[in-house]
């Protein structure tokens, strides 16, 4: 059947589209604004920009965030590697190992956050980064897996058959055939999971110490002062940050291919 | 019972898939010399073994029993990058993100070789096949033959001392294929390689093969010259397979063979009387026939023409069918026509006989 033809097709779709992103729109448009209320326009200005990148508390908070989603995504990208090499071959149990790779993406984030927040109580593990680090790597993890997964179930297995038959053994085979095919999967792996925590606010919050405030975090406290513009600039700048990412990332597994 | 000719000998092995009751016998009891420099082929219908046995000889499963050698050296325990063998694939396995030069320079590079000359030997391959011109391209902008020339290429250029190909040819359109078997076999004999070549296509395995070993379930039925496979079948199923005949039941009685179409046939073939047997004759060794002695008759159903030959479908007496393709209907002598009835005669020395 052609969906062009349904009915209200488009119309749907542009509901949709205004529906998701009027709200960003909103966003970044007042981030130019002068006034001090963030609602109100007056004129437009780059003053906000320029404010948040003088704020030590936010420079602070952006390095933490970066430092974060850094370690996340490599700790998280590296042990869906393996996860999904490991299950390479079908086996009887893949689908339970699967769902349990895969229970972040279920699970309440608030009931595992404050479960991680008491068991590192429990163990005296001091809150900030090194709670942090190791708590959004187990919740990113499926954010990885799933695209490494998709792009191992997408090799032709004769391939790695055919680099052991021209003489290559198996650590060369993974490095010379596996690794270049499955890159794209681990960029995209990357991002994604750069991305998840980069965003997290819940875990974060749950866990940041003195001095290890993060982004959205920061936001949070802000926002309870009041609604500023400067909340605006600042998250139009980790959005641009994300979307630049996700591009780049989408770019880069293109011109592997 | 090792033959210091070989180039690969294979030794009662057999194979599995899946454990206990639900296992597959795959291979039974499989015994292959395999000759320096022969074109051996694997010829049988679809799930009868053969790709599974390539994949044995080249390391990719492990045997169950026997034993495989390769220039007298046991290879069964040896994982396929310690086998001098080389693979061209089905689908050919080109490497995606290698260049069509780096794909042909892989295997150079595992051996060690210095940089000039895994140029150099990678170039003399692509230059082998016609395909030094698209060295820079990847597998992806290339077209079927094109990556068919490239994994032979690929294959070749470590210069292995036994090439596998299972199906090399299936992908291709029939004109390629037959431009393509042309110079597989012309690349055989130039670089004296022995070639274990897999395919379903009966035709293309008797142009193409030194030997050919038929098989069926499992198992070789007849391992022989294409010449001695067409014309002397060891069994019905090799009969039925290679090339078109006509199969046609009977029963010994005395000395002669009844068959059920009515006509007979002199001599028992080594039957005893009273034993079903099916009589096998290729269409272009029976004969148009004045009517009389050892000749049926026949209804035409159907006249071809094919230039070199008429083929004729005919009917028996018991309603069978018949082939018989006639090359001395020769100028001013027309065919027979459909509906017409024509009598039949089969020389004895063309005539299989298969206890049925
Ligand atoms: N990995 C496997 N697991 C289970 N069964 C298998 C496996 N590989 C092959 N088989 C079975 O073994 C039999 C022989 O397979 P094989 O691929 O050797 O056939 P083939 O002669 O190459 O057929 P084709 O002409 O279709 O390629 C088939 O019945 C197939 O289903
Ligand atoms: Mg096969």
């Amino acid at each position: 059947m052609n969906l062009r033809r349904l009915p209200f097709t488009r119309e749907i779709s542009l509901g949709v589209l205004v529906y998701l992103y009027v709200p960003v729109m909103v966003l970044i448009f007042y981030s130019f604004n002068a006034n001090r209320t963030a609602t109100v326009w007056s004129e437009a200005s780059l003053d906000w920009y320029r404010k948040i990148l003088v704020n030590p508390s936010i420079r602070d908070a952006t390095w933490n965030s970066l430092v974060l989603a850094t370690a996340a995504g490599l700790g998280s990208t590296l042990l869906a590697l393996a996860a999904a090499l490991g299950t390479k071959n079908r086996f009887r149990g893949l689908a339970v190992v699967e769902a349990i790779l895969n229970a972040p993406l279920i699970l309440p984030e608030v009931v595992v956050a404050v479960a991680t927040l008491m068991l590192f109580v429990a163990i005296g593990i001091d809150m900030g980064l090194t709670a942090m680090i190791p708590a959004h790597i187990a919740f990113c993890i499926p954010f990885a897996y799933l695209p490494i997964r998709a792009r191992l179930e997408g090799m032709n297995p004769s391939l790695e058959e055919a680099a052991q038959d021209l003489y290559a053994n198996r650590f060369v085979t993974f490095r010379r055939v596996t690794l270049p095919l499955m890159w794209p999967g681990i960029m995209a792996g990357f991002t994604l999971a750069f991305v998840t925590s980069l965003d997290d606010f819940l875990t974060s919050f749950f866990l940041s110490g003195p001095g290890s405030t993060t982004l959205p975090v920061y936001i949070f406290s802000a926002i309870r002062a009041g609604i500023t513009p400067e909340i605006n600039a600042i998250s139009t700048i980790m959005l641009i940050v994300s979307v630049a990412l996700v591009v780049t990332s989408f770019l880069l597994g293109k011109i592997r291919r | 019972m090792t033959n210091p000719q070989s180039a690969i000998s294979v030794q009662s092995v057999s194979k599995s898939f899946g454990r206990g009751d639900s296992a597959i016998k795959v291979l039974q009891d499989v015994a292959v010399e395999i000759g320096t420099r022969e074109f051996f082929t694997l010829l049988g219908p679809s799930g009868c073994g053969k790709t599974t046995l390539l994949r044995l000889i080249a390391g990719f499963e492990e045997l169950d029993s026997g034993s495989i050698l390769i220039d007298g050296e046991r290879v069964d325990h040896l994982p396929p990058f310690r086998r001098p063998v080389n693979t061209v694939f089905q689908n050919y396995a080109l490497f995606p993100h290698l260049s069509v030069a780096q794909n042909v320079a892989f295997a150079l590079e595992m051996q060690s070789l210095s940089r000039a000359e895994v140029i150099r030997r990678a170039g003399e391959a692509l230059e082998m096949v016609r395909m030094a011109a698209f060295a820079n391209r990847k597998p992806s902008e290339l077209s079927g033959g094109q990556q068919q020339r490239v994994a032979l290429a690929r294959a070749l250029a470590p210069r292995p001392k036994v090439l596998l190909l299972d199906e090399p040819l299936s992908a291709l359109d029939l004109k390629l294929r037959k431009q393509m078997q042309i110079e597989l076999k012309q690349l055989q004999a130039e670089a004296g390689i022995t070639f274990v070549f897999v395919t379903h296509d009966q035709e293309e395995a008797l142009t193409l093969s030194d030997r050919i070993a038929v098989m069926q379930g499992g198992r070789i039925l007849q391992l022989d010259t294409p010449r001695a496979i067409y014309e002397r079948p060891s069994h019905r199923f090799v009969a039925d397979f290679i090339g078109d005949i006509n199969l046609l039941e009977g029963k010994v009685d005395g000395g002669a063979i009844q068959l059920d179409c009515g006509a007979s046939v002199a001599g028992n073939f080594g039957h005893a009387p009273g034993d079903r047997v099916t009589v096998a004759i290729r269409p272009e060794r029976a004969r148009l026939a004045k009517s009389g002695e050892g000749s049926f008759a026949a209804e035409v159903m159907h006249s071809a023409y094919l230039g070199t030959a008429t083929l004729l479908q005919l009917r028996l007496a018991d309603g069978r069918e018949f082939l018989l393709r006639e090359t001395r209907i020769g100028e001013g002598a027309a065919p027979p026509e459909k509906g017409s009835r024509v009598s039949v005669h089969l020389p004895d020395s063309a005539l299989q006989v298969f206890a049925a």
